[in-house]
């Protein structure tokens, strides 16, 4: 029920690779706990891959602005990658969808790093 | 009404039967839950809903419209209305009518003031880490109405069932 996350390094951008829920407790922790590691370990290219995140609630949107707004603040860039429905109608309805730079091309996501 | 003890998802699943016999009584009458001001009542609520919401014939996206909104308003009244506290109880009520499905969540908090909330999609709002729970609910219910309580708040919330039995009162109206 609770989110899994595994990253990956292509071409200098960190690839979160997300499955589960990202939800108020567990979901949110592990999303947050895993951008503040990547950021003190200078990784600030980061692409998560929302591919088989199937629900989100608003403490997840809440967590996604989180991680969006600590990224950019430490002169990185956090982008989202392969939305499934119900989190792009999410994104939608909070007007959130093009605030953040969303990708269904891996590759070609990388390249705009 | 009929009140049911507070539920446990390791006993629902143990006991399919039970949670059969819950949804029968829910299509003839009302079945509410007074649960624990935790965050697996959070989680025991939005399981509550998805199984209420498919055993009432709504498709898959109102059931994760439903989930959801129940999710919302069950956070509301853990963590802002009743704020975690053990003393305080959270009432959650599903009720199933010819023509949508209702339900009900209360706290024991201090009240919530709904018109004080900010606009989430405010551009000043748009980047902000939270307050967007209600708005969501708003969004994914047919009808959504506030009650302050004494003390505590309510939130009741609707969804038109499909089928016959909708599309005949629409034709009725």
């Amino acid at each position: 029920m609770s989110l899994k996350t595994t990253t990956r390094q292509v071409d200098g951008v960190t690839i979160v690779d997300c499955s589960g829920r990202i939800t108020l407790g567990e979901g949110s922790v592990v999303l947050r706990e895993l951008v503040r590691e990547l950021l003190s370990k200078g990784e600030k290219k980061i692409l998560l891959n929302l591919g088989d995140v199937n629900y989100i609630d608003s403490s997840g949107i809440g967590e996604l602005v989180s991680a969006f707004l600590a990224v950019k603040n430490q002169g990185g860039s956090l982008k989202l990658l392969n939305l499934t429905k119900k989190v792009h109608d999410l994104l939608q309805i909070t007007k959130l969808y093009t605030v953040f730079d969303v990708h269904d091309n891996e590759v070609a996501a990388i390249q705009t790093f | 009404m009929q009140d049911a003890a507070t539920p446990k998802l390791a006993a629902f699943a143990q006991d399919r039967q039970n949670r059969m016999n819950h949804l029968g009584e829910m299509t003839a009458s009302q079945v509410t839950y007074s649960m624990e001001s935790t965050l697996e009542t959070v989680n025991e609520a939005e399981a509550l809903a998805v199984r209420f919401a498919e055993e009432s014939g709504f498709d898959e996206s109102d059931v994760m419209q439903i989930s959801l909104s129940v999710r919302e308003a069950a956070i509301n009244a853990v963590m802002h209305g009743n704020e975690r506290d053990p003393s305080k109880k959270v009432g959650l009520g599903f009720e199933r009518t010819a023509s949508e499905m209702i339900i009900t969540i209360r706290d024991e908090g201090s009240g919530l003031d709904v018109a004080s909330l900010p606009d989430p999609l405010a551009p000043e709002n748009l980047m902000k880490t939270s307050g967007r729970g209600i708005f969501l609910i708003r969004t994914m219910m047919d009808e959504v109405q506030f009650r302050i309580l004494n003390p505590g708040s309510e939130i009741k919330m609707k969804k038109r069932v499909p089928g016959p039995a909708a599309n005949s009162e629409e034709t009725a109206q």
